[in-house]
């Protein structure tokens, strides 16, 4: 390639979350996922003859509240229309959706990166209510050779926000920082588990490359929609698989189809899905069965006023109370950390001492057992006690990693987990006067040896007296403690 | 007095009282059904055991329960098009052979929990697409008052039935005058509600924003008495509306004294059967010399209502369709892939009249059409509304023929599919703007029925009904089918 690049590189995303509403969009029947195949299934979200949807409210508030979380407009009347195309995931041959009045509008999102530096603000067009479909699962190795197909139903109905962002995404780091900065709006929400594995929340990446010399407008741009991405990782490897395969197929001379790519997480390519004459036509119609959705000022002002606290704002408090800004970046992420960490260090004190032993030490824990900061066994109560043992001089640093793991293990408090593991470390001067007098008196030699200058020798006596007491005294204690004892033996009160 | 002449609403009040038990009544209509289906073929299946479990039910509930109940021992027949739990339902069509909804619709809960005892499913063209229930996949119907013409469409099964005394009451379905077109060709009562008055839960969608389920019966006061169980909101139709449901039954205890009516010329035109019109216009004046008054009304923009209906009602219907795919339920024609699975399933399970409203309707909703056909379509369905939001600000109630014409000989007009839509030309306007609208018997035309349709405002069934029966009144007295040749017995 020759030197610098001769295009801009243009992304939007169009990310669809699961909402976690007691039920689905349309009809009764539990959302919830991991049940047995078909389960969770009515005349209603089958798509039998007769039936028809009735809209849930909760998933309404929950997607109203989203797009106002995301600086949207929430509009007073929107609509749902009907989505077409044929599919055996698909119960009903068309999908309730919104298309040209989508509930919420018109949003912003602010990137950080992860310094916690603010790089950019990416506009987002717009948010809307949809029903998922159901699911796929294909009997045999590959789809290519599957010798039939079984759909499960379970997923069919359950509510969906899509979110849509303007192209104002320039690479796949910031798609990431996007990715992450609406996640987390959407935790503090508590609206959906989030899970791109599990799917209840998917990306598409739309990618195109300007070259500097276009100026027409980027919705004439031959424009590569990557679905499904599974992960932030491969939203980010995607795109930068994409603008590599389009800048050669532009060096080469060569055109940019407009087309479906699917991403293959073991090789880190795109392939080609369906091109541009493939394209569906969905004839988006006004779904019958449902009247317009119509909300008052009132109800959206009050969904307005019970936002809680979100990422930006908790960003600031956090960096106020001294928190390092890479440790914010991380504890912003969680809503529940963020709560834990408050917690926490009101009973503590110290913001930032805390948040060092989330992050390094609970942070490894939480991991290993697959646990979060909602369902912690440590209270943050109890990381507090923990920190103060550590102050008074109870326990060393090094003791006290170990003391955390049995709190979490075994989910008992510090004073408990001190005692199980026996290594409170002693701090009592008059438990560790007998036996550093006792030292003293067992070792002449090294005594004498430290009278005439011998700075290192008592160093010997520290180690002997550590070795009586099973490790446990507090060695700064213990080096005070002697050289008190050995001044008073050499000059003897009167 | 025999069983099968009376009305609902009579046969209700002995079985209330203790008068008929509701086995005597069914059984005597199931005797009349033998006699009479294996000529008229109203019905796609018949359940006489489930029938009696029903009635002995009734016979053996307490007294004061039976009481209470508006249709007690009333004999029933669902149009099948709705779904019913324990009996199939086809919807007229290949593509649902064989198969039971394991849901009941609304209608029928409410039918049954009112003490009606249904009998069975009426025949009716293929997913309601039709006017003479010729377009049914598995049979056609007789119009009972001639066998060798049709009984209208698409619930031919449900008025023919009715007609022909197999069922005192029956439910139709009306899109763009299903339930009225075939009323008016067997002589009945056919009354579609206001859009939202009835539950469309458990009917199967032909047109969503269009379909309206309502009662079929031998007189105003029957319709009046089903409506009233029929009509409420329903929480499992978005679409069904909180309005209260008055006494229809008493509503209509007066006649109207000084009912202001509407009468387009329009509706009264070219292409109206000149016998039809006299009928019409005869019973018309019988009323204006009863106390009506006549006035004069323009409706513009009647002459786009039939374009209007044929692109919005078959792009409904091009979707509501699209979930008969043979994955799920029904008909499943073997093939070696998806595609072929879709393509074979709909080919071999729709019959030609729905293929050829799928692809009309596929066709208006498709990119580059939409605003020309579809957004065009609901334009006059507005300008439509305003033409009767007009006429109600001067007249109580709009009259018109039902039908520009008489029951057709069978096969007459199935290879003519333009010929067939046009003879909805005066129902369709009710369906796009929502109104309810009734067809009564208006008098005779050589030995066939010739009905007459009130359309009135929004909600307003009770004054329609009154209406209506002041057009009972003012028509010549006439035997059902049933009742030729026997001496002295009358309907009315």
């Amino acid at each position: 390639m020759t030197a610098g690049p001769r295009y801009e590189v243009i992304i939007g995303l169009e990310v669809h979350v699961e909402l976690k509403t007691r039920t689905k969009l349309f009809c009764g029947c539990e959302n919830r996922f991991g049940a047995p195949p078909n389960t969770l299934t009515c005349p209603v979200c089958l798509g039998l003859p007769g039936v028809l949807p009735v809209l849930n409210r909760e998933a309404v508030a929950m997607a109203a509240r989203a797009g106002l979380a995301l600086g949207c407009t929430v509009r007073e009347h929107s609509r749902f229309d009907r989505k077409q195309y044929f599919y055996p995931d698909l119960p009903k041959g068309y999908q309730i959706s919104q298309y040209d009045h989508p509930l919420c509008e018109h949003g912003q999102l602010r990137l950080y990166d992860g310094q916690g530096q603010y790089r950019k603000t990416v506009r987002i067009r717009r948010i809307h209510l949809e029903e998922d479909a159901g699911k796929l699962n294909h009997l045999g190795e590959r789809l290519s050779d599957a010798t039939g197909s079984l759909v499960d139903l379970n997923r069919a109905g359950v509510p969906l926000i899509e979110i849509v962002s303007e192209p104002d995404l320039r690479s796949g780091e910031e798609a990431r920082w996007y990715l992450n900065a609406l996640r987390a709006t959407l935790a503090y929400l508590d609206v959906s588990d989030l899970r791109m594995e599990e799917g209840s929340m998917r990306c598409d990446a739309n990618i195109s490359l300007r070259p500097l010399d276009f100026t027409g407008s980027l919705a004439d741009l031959p424009r590569v929609e990557v679905k499904n991405l599974n992960s932030v990782r491969n939203v980010e490897r995607a795109i930068e698989y994409e603008v590599r395969r389009q800048a050669a197929q532009l060096s080469q001379g060569l055109g940019i189809e407009r087309e479906t790519r699917g991403f293959d997480d073991a090789s880190g390519r795109t392939y080609s899905q369906r091109s541009k004459e493939e394209a569906h036509d969905y004839r988006y119609f006004p779904e019958p069965d449902l009247p317009p959705l119509v909300l008052t000022t009132e109800q959206i002002t009050a969904w307005r006023d019970s936002l809680p606290s979100l990422p930006d704002a908790v960003r600031e408090d956090l960096t106020a109370a001294g928190i390092d800004p890479r440790t914010v970046e991380v504890v912003v992420q969680d809503p529940a950390a963020v709560a834990y960490l408050w917690a926490a260090a009101q009973d503590y004190g110290r913001a930032e001492a805390v948040a060092n032993w989330m992050l390094a030490d609970l942070a490894r824990l939480l991991n290993a057992h697959r646990r979060s900061y909602r369902d912690c066994p440590v209270p943050p109560a109890e990381l507090a006690n923990l920190l103060r043992l550590i102050d008074r001089g109870t326990l060393s640093g090094r003791m006290a990693k170990e003391v955390l793991e049995v709190m979490f293990v075994k989910g008992v408090t510090a004073e408990a987990a001190v005692a199980q593991l026996g290594v409170s470390q002693i701090s009592d001067v008059d438990h560790l006067r007998p036996v550093v007098e006792a030292v003293i008196a067992e070792q002449p030699k090294v005594v004498a040896d430290w009278r005439a200058g011998k700075e290192k020798a008592i160093g010997f006596l520290v180690g002997q007296v550590m070795k009586r007491t099973a490790g446990q005294a507090n060695p700064e204690l213990v080096n005070r403690l002697l050289r008190e004892v050995l001044a008073r033996q050499a000059h003897p009160l009167p | 007095m025999e069983i099968l002449d009376l009305g609902a609403r009579a046969l209700a009040e002995a079985v209330q009282s203790g008068a008929l038990s509701a086995t005597a009544v069914l059984e005597a209509y199931w005797a009349h059904i033998q006699a009479t289906e294996p000529q008229v073929r109203a019905f796609l299946h018949l359940d006489v055991e489930r029938a009696r479990a029903r009635a002995l039910a009734i016979d053996q509930a307490p007294s004061h329960l039976r009481r209470t109940w508006p249709l007690a021992g009333v004999p029933v027949a669902v149009k099948d098009n709705i779904v019913t739990e324990g009996m199939p339902t086809t919807a007229g069509s290949r593509i649902l052979e064989g198969w039971r909804s394991p849901y009941t619709a609304t209608v029928v809960a409410r039918l049954e929990a009112a003490g009606a005892v249904v009998l069975g499913k009426t025949n009716l063209d293929e997913f309601a697409m039709g006017s003479s229930t010729e377009y049914s996949a598995y049979h056609p119907t007789v119009n009972p008052w001639d066998p060798k013409r049709v009984p209208g469409g698409s619930s031919g099964g449900s008025a023919a039935a009715v007609a022909a005394g197999m069922a005192a009451v029956a439910l139709g379905s009306d899109t763009g005058g299903s339930i009225r077109q075939p009323a008016a060709y067997c002589g009945v009562v056919g009354l579609k509600p206001t859009y939202g008055r009835v539950s469309r839960y458990g009917l199967i969608a032909f047109a969503s924003s269009l379909d309206q389920i309502g009662p079929i019966a031998r007189s105003v006061e029957d319709a009046a008495l089903a409506l009233g169980v029929l009509a409420g909101l329903d929480p499992k139709d978005a679409t069904s509306v909180p309005e209260p449901v008055p006494d229809y039954v008493a509503a209509i205890d007066e006649l109207p004294s000084a009912v202001r009516i509407g009468v387009p010329e329009e509706y009264f035109g070219e292409g109206i059967d000149p016998a039809v019109r006299e009928v019409v216009s005869a019973a018309l004046r019988r009323m204006e010399a009863q106390g009506a008054t006549l006035v004069p009304i323009p409706m513009p923009h009647t002459a786009y209502a039939i374009a209007a209906y044929y692109l919005i009602a078959p792009a409904e219907a091009s979707s509501n369709l699209a979930r008969y795919d043979g994955i799920r339920f029904g008909f499943r024609a073997g093939a070696p892939d998806l595609v072929r699975l879709y393509e074979e399933t709909r080919a071999r399970g729709f019959g030609v009249e729905v293929k050829r409203r799928i692809l009309l309707g596929t066709h208006v909703l498709s990119a580059g059409y939409y605003d020309a056909y579809y957004l065009q379509a609901q334009r006059v369905r507005t300008l439509i509304r305003g033409d009767f939001e007009r006429a109600f600000q001067v007249v109580d109630v709009v009259a018109t023929p039902t039908t520009p014409d008489l029951p057709f000989p069978l096969g007459s007009r199935s290879e003519d599919p333009l010929r067939m839509y046009l003879s909805d030309v005066f129902t369709v306007t009710a369906n796009l703007a929502g109104l309810p609208a009734v067809s009564v018997p208006a008098g005779f035309v050589d030995g066939l029925p010739v009905g007459l349709q009130l359309i009135g405002p929004a909600f307003s069934e009770a004054e329609l009904l009154r209406t209506a029966r002041l057009v009972e009144r003012v028509a010549p007295r006439m035997r059902w089918p049933w009742q030729q040749g026997r001496e002295g017995a009358e309907a009315r």
